[in-house]
């Protein structure tokens, strides 16, 4: 068991590694020189060597080994680099953005579980054939909605025809409302796929006969015995998931005018600020990895038949 | 099962109501997209004074926006932006992750490891964010924003491809193959590729779906093609701005996207269930 933890978090650490690595080689090795970009328009009317002077004061003067060097020790150390464009450090505009993205994506996720397992259960007892079909075509239909249309179709119906909610001066709480719902469809979409899937797996198990043999109600066996056992394959798409609800808070930030990681990541996109999106996109496979390997590790300790794997292995 | 069976199975697909709905939704896009001109007078990118911001009615089915261009003329010319994008994204990442996959599966090794080990890093970043690290990499446009969601895709098509050539290597008439003194080169074009790729083509039917999402999202965001181009993403962002007053400019446009995903995602569904 202590050998294969080992080997476990040694292969998270080499794919964080790499995907530093590839960051690293995709924003600021191949496109050339940000600090060119920002500073060269002649606009600004800076000379060669004030030019000069600002490339060695972000370092970028020198060969690219060196550069790789010194920020993957950076990176090691927590230092993320400088934002170019807003002349703060990467770890300043995370710490002011972080906060409102986690609590939005944490709204979302708790909102976009409620809504898997409710379409998965209804889908299961109802007694109408009608329903359950059309409860099964939901999530082909939320994934296939652009999230920023879902959006605007919502800021539309609820905000500007029902006048349910204010999307102009809202309360904090009011405000998170809308942008709540379009970060949770999408995600609820794949999540409720897999669960029902897995229901339906697990429904044909002897353990399911045995109970329901013994009297059981349809409900009493679907929370009691099917549901623990139907959440193992949910489990393997969580790290995904987790990655989507950052892609989806870029969309959803834009499109509600929220502050956040997605906001961030959006104006580091148009102002081509590297080190930004460098540090996002590793903090968005450390985010991946930690999850896939704590699922990993708690496998075996929610399925027994797994746990036999160790204790007879070497 | 026999080998009768196997027709009857697809013929029983083929009738179903749910999927002649989708490959006719998506024969309709194509040819929205092949003979625009064919099926509207207006022009997708030119305006009609005095014609602004007219709700749907007889003239303009689909509305007006804010300079008098139908809507309708918009969405049909802008099949064209949003077919090319999302066959030129799954073009580069079948082509890409198919050639990988099949080389990971059938050198194995540590050729096997590397690539494969690549390709665990490319799927542990967010396939927009990947996106949008390439699209700073190749700039802003409609083809890198297409190049840029393909690139996103090579590890789903790479990991899929490998583990059906893995598969497919231990078949029995792979074997013969090798026994009757085919050449590795050979063998893997004659008996492994064919017989890997039926799950591949499912996968880039539920790509082709997906990558139109998301080069709606890049043109959304701004990183695609550049206004006036009716690229439906694009048409969304920019009926947002009469969110309030217009909703015939976001609601039809944001429509056309759902349909064309919806039919691709079902066409993928059909592929799967003949896959074995």
């Amino acid at each position: 068991m202590a050998k294969y933890l080992i080997s476990r978090i040694a292969q998270a650490a080499l794919v964080l590694w790499a995907a530093f690595t590839v960051a690293f080689i995709l924003l600021q090795v191949l496109p050339g020189d940000a600090v060119m970009i920002k500073f060269e328009s002649p606009d600004l009317g800076l000379s060669a060597s004030q030019i000069a002077e600002i490339r060695s004061a972000y370092a970028v003067d020198q060969p690219l080994i060196v550069q790789y060097g010194k920020a993957l020790g950076n990176t090691l150390t927590g230092q993320l680099g400088y934002s170019i464009q807003q002349g703060v450090t990467v770890g300043e505009l995370l710490r002011t953005n972080l906060p409102p993205t986690l609590r939005l994506a944490s709204l979302g996720f708790v909102l976009a579980v409620t809504l898997a397992v409710g379409i998965a259960f209804l889908a299961n007892l109802t007694p109408f054939g009608w329903l359950r079909a059309g409860l099964q075509a939901v999530p082909a239909l939320f994934v296939s909605v652009p999230v920023f249309w879902l959006g605007i179709v919502l800021i539309q119906v609820i905000s500007f025809r029902l006048r349910w909610v204010s999307v102009i001066a809202p309360g904090e709480i009011e405000g998170l409302i809308l942008p709540t719902i379009t970060l949770a469809v999408p995600i609820s979409a794949p999540l409720a796929q897999v669960l029902l899937r897995s229901i339906d797996a697990v429904q044909t198990q002897n353990f399911v006969s045995v109970a329901r043999a013994k009297g059981a109600s349809a409900a009493h066996v679907l929370w009691a015995h099917v549901a623990r056992n139907a959440i193992l394959p949910v489990l393997t798409i969580a790290g995904v998931l987790l990655g989507e609800l950052l892609a989806g808070a870029v969309v959803t930030e834009t499109v509600f005018g929220l502050n956040g990681l997605g906001s961030m990541t959006r104006d580091a996109v148009s102002s081509q600020d590297v080190s930004v999106l460098q540090a996002l996109v590793v903090l968005s496979a450390a985010v991946f990895v930690v999850v896939n390997l704590a699922v990993d590790l708690l496998y075996p300790v929610l399925d027994p038949r797994l746990r036999r794997r160790f204790e007879v292995g070497p | 099962m026999s080998a009768s069976a196997v027709p009857l199975r697809r013929f029983r697909l083929a009738v179903q109501p749910a999927l002649v709905l989708a490959w006719a939704v998506i024969l309709i896009a194509l040819l929205w997209a092949i003979f625009p001109g064919a099926f509207t007078d207006y022009s997708g990118t030119v305006g009609a004074a005095g014609q602004q911001l007219r709700a749907p009615n007889a003239l303009h089915w689909l509305g007006t926006d804010q300079i008098g261009r139908d809507g309708f003329a918009r969405i049909i010319y802008g099949a064209r932006h949003s077919l090319t994008g999302a066959f030129l994204a799954v073009g580069v990442g079948l082509l890409a992750g198919v050639w990988l996959g099949l080389l990971a599966g059938s050198v194995g090794g540590w050729v096997d490891d590397a690539i494969m080990r690549f390709m665990d890093v490319m799927l542990s970043i967010p396939s927009l964010l990947l996106s949008l690290s390439i699209i700073i990499l190749l700039g802003f446009g409609e083809l890198d924003a297409a190049v840029a969601v393909g690139v996103a895709s090579v590890a789903r098509f790479a990991r899929l491809m490998r583990s059906e050539v893995v598969r497919v290597r231990r078949a029995e008439y792979v074997e013969a193959a090798f026994g009757s003194g085919g050449t590795f080169g050979a063998v893997l074009w004659r008996h492994v590729l064919p017989n890997s790729l039926t799950a591949v083509v499912s996968l880039a039917a539920l790509q082709f779906g997906t990558a139109i999402l998301a080069i709606a999202t890049l043109g959304f965001l701004g990183y695609g093609a550049p206004p006036p181009t009716p690229e439906w993403g694009l048409l969304i962002a920019e009926g947002r701005d009469y969110v309030a007053t217009a909703w015939w400019l976001t609601a039809f446009p944001g429509l056309a996207v759902v349909l064309v995903v919806l039919a691709a995602n079902r066409i993928s569904h059909a592929f799967g269930q003949v896959a074995p």
